[in-house]
């Protein structure tokens, strides 16, 4: 408690020197809307998020700042509610009027203030994996997505465990389009679903669903769960012996189950994921050094962390280059196609024509003591698929989200 | 043989069902039906029974009696907070139902600033055995077996003892029982306690089961709250029928249709109850005997 208490100080510290540093520099300060959930069922995953805001907001204030301009950060906690990020959204952009938002864990709260951020031109750095598929060129979004996750590790899990496979999935839009995804995958690479379920956000008893997947003695299981409560499914179907290799593009990299549950409930399960605090090499472990010496308490650095970290320092290097905070003039930049940087991961750029980002993608396989391994690493994966179907926001602007039923070459129904 | 295993697996989610919405419901109904509180503080005294339940288990003690150390502090945690805020709202039901909202997010969010955004598991114990080519996890019968317990218990306290007897006249017609020597503001504690004491049971049982988040609490509330309602004011003439029926839909729905299905029956049920059957099951079975 005291150890908390201390943390909670060290933070105001921080903040205050901050604040300060401001003040002592030349230029007005560049404003950083930070809107995560702090608290509710999605915290567990997005507190790092905050965190790696802070930690590069702190080294680059400590560096000179961005352009001369010092970084200041106004955060709210959205409370895992959709509502309160169109509360926070129009405050940030119309009260605060900040320069950028750093916004968003489920795709359910991005796009509740997606439209808001459109309506008042806004920018805002989406740092979360997702379904894939937003075309909007008021968002740069620096998370993995399907084309990233799923084209890699769907052929994969066929190859090794077999075709037949099921899905359970959260009832919502990331789930949805994501099985989406995930069926589609499935039947290029000759794979058959043998079954699909998707589950309301909050339930946490699964012994039906359980049943349901043996009667249906998939090859592997494909686990799109989100949120703390359906989490519970790993250790009531490892209760129940279900034994099946599962497939994910969420689990471990956003939630660290297979630290905060009891091994084997995680046991070969395997993940695709941009960076995980496990990743080895000299980057990744400096960068892990660092977040642990500013926050020594963070029970897991996961990839939206290092997701957010990375933004901060690319809207650094977008800003500078454009030499102002105009948007016009950060899309000119971005339509460069050169903006990337080599980040604890490896070598990240931002995709101009869906301002998407390419990511190093690895294979995380968690074994039965929840010891993590890679066994595959996939290198400069580029976020292709919204080019693909038509996307391209150097020429115009949609502001849509495509799904895979855009898929142009779909034709075999 | 396979008549069988469909019947043993419909029984099997059934009674998971049941043993589900009888734990998480008891605590909410005897503080509800006995005392007329709607507490929406339920899901923070099932958080505390978890919560309590687990460091135990950590400090080494075997999970039986971690589960009872687990309820115990939540009976007491329920007393405490009787004493200093419910018990001046036993004249204001739609306060308390604020004041109590207002509580649940102080526990939730102090327990997220006190004790971090989760706490690892201990594992469920027991095992699995197959029946059929499914597994099954032993540990939930051991959950059907509390939530009979449970009931039994509790029938044998409110018709067998004199804190029973003294809490019923005390909550049929409160000034009587005092005139005749009750202490009742010691009995609307105990029964307080007694409501929390059973959520924080449903938490150590759960426990093992679940991810231990500080927002745990509310996985359980919105079905306690539909067996609760579905039920009416008795535990035994309406928690325990409306969860064996409420488990029956349930089960039917969710290996029919799914997980959605199965939700969107329960909350069916309860609309079709609270019309048809305002006073819920109970006030059905007791217009039937009179």
């Amino acid at each position: 408690m005291t150890k908390q208490a201390t943390g909670v100080l060290a933070t105001l510290g921080t903040l205050f020197a901050l604040s300060a540093a401001a003040f002592a520099q030349d230029g007005e300060p560049i404003k950083m809307g930070v809107l995560e959930d702090q608290s509710g069922d999605f915290a567990v995953a997005t507190i790092g998020k905050v965190h790696g805001i802070e930690l590069a907001a702190e080294e680059i204030n400590a560096n000179g700042g961005i352009d001369g301009r010092p970084l200041e950060l106004v955060t709210y906690d959205t409370q895992s509610d959709n509502r309160r990020y169109q509360e926070f959204m129009r405050r940030v952009l119309q009260r605060d009027k900040v320069d950028v938002v750093f916004a968003g864990f489920s795709s359910a709260s991005r796009e509740a203030y997606r439209p808001i951020v459109d309506q008042f031109d806004g920018l805002a750095f989406y740092n979360n994996q997702y379904e894939g598929g937003v075309c909007d060129a008021n968002m740069i979004v620096t998370g993995a997505v399907p084309e990233q996750q799923f084209s890699t590790l769907i052929p994969y899990m066929v190859e090794k465990y077999g075709k037949n496979v099921y899905t359970i999935a959260a009832d919502y839009n990331f789930g949805q389009i994501s099985a989406e995804w995930v069926r589609d995958i499935v039947k290029e690479n000759g794979g058959t679903m043998v079954g699909e379920e998707f589950i309301p956000l909050g339930v946490s008893q699964f012994s039906q669903t359980i049943q349901n997947i043996q009667k249906a003695k998939p090859d592997f299981l494909v686990t799109l769960l989100v949120g703390t409560a359906q989490a519970s499914y790993y250790e009531q179907a490892s209760s129940a012996n279900v034994d099946l290799p599962m497939a994910s593009s969420v689990n471990v990299g956003q939630g660290y189950e297979h630290k905060r549950f009891q091994p084997p409930s995680l046991a070969n399960m395997y993940v695709t994921t941009n960076w995980i605090e496990e990743v080895d090499n000299p980057a990744s472990k400096s960068f892990v050094e660092k977040w642990h010496k500013k926050f020594p308490d963070e029970p897991y650095i996961n990839q939206e962390a290092e997701n957010s970290y990375v933004a901060v320092y690319l809207y650094k290097q977008m800003v500078e280059r454009a030499g102002s905070t105009d948007h016009d003039a950060i899309r000119k930049v971005i339509a460069e196609g050169d903006v990337c940087m080599d980040a604890p991961e490896g070598r990240v750029c931002i995709d101009p024509k869906s301002q998407h980002m390419s990511h190093t993608i690895y294979l995380a396989k968690v074994s039965e003591d929840h010891s993590i391994s890679f066994p595959k690493v996939w290198d400069d994966i580029k976020p292709y698929w919204l080019g693909h179907v038509g996307c391209d926001l150097t020429k115009e602007n949609p502001e849509a989200q495509y799904t895979p039923s855009d898929n142009p070459k779909k034709n075999d129904g | 043989m396979d008549f069988l295993s469909g019947l043993f697996s419909f029984l099997y989610q059934t009674g998971d069902a049941f043993a589900f919405l009888v734990l998480s419901a008891c605590g909410l109904a005897v503080i509800f039906g006995m005392m007329g509180i709607i507490n929406l503080a339920h899901g923070e005294f099932i958080l505390c029974g978890a919560y309590v339940t687990t460091s135990a288990v950590r400090m080494g003690l075997p999970l039986p009696i971690a589960i009872l150390v687990g309820t115990l502090v939540a009976g007491l945690v329920g007393m405490l907070l009787e004493r200093v805020i419910i018990r001046h709202l036993y004249a204001r039901p739609l306060d308390s139902i604020v004041v109590t909202w207002g509580i649940s997010m102080i526990v939730t969010q102090g327990t997220l600033i006190i004790l971090g955004s989760t706490m690892p598991g201990t594992g469920t114990p027991f095992g699995s055995f197959t029946v059929a080519g499914y597994g099954y996890s032993v540990y939930r019968f051991v959950l059907m077996l509390a939530a009979v317990a449970t009931l039994a218990v509790l029938w044998l306290i409110f018709t067998r003892t004199r804190f029973g007897i003294l809490a019923r006249a005390t909550i049929q017609v409160p000034h009587i029982a005092e005139a005749l020597g009750v202490n009742t503001s010691l009995i609307y504690s105990l029964t307080f306690g007694l409501g929390a004491a059973l959520a924080g049971l449903c938490g150590g049982l759960y426990a093992p089961t679940m991810t231990l988040v500080p927002t745990m609490g509310s996985a359980f509330v919105v079905e306690a709250f539909v067996t609760v309602v579905v039920g009416g004011a008795d535990i035994f003439l309406g928690t325990a029928p409306a969860a064996a029926i409420l488990a029956v839909v349930k089960a039917g729905l969710t290996s029919w249709q799914g997980q959605l299905a199965g939700q969107i029956g329960l909350l069916v049920a309860v609309i079709v109850v609270i019309r048809i059957l305002p006073r819920g099951l109970t006030g059905f079975i007791l217009r039937e005997r009179t």
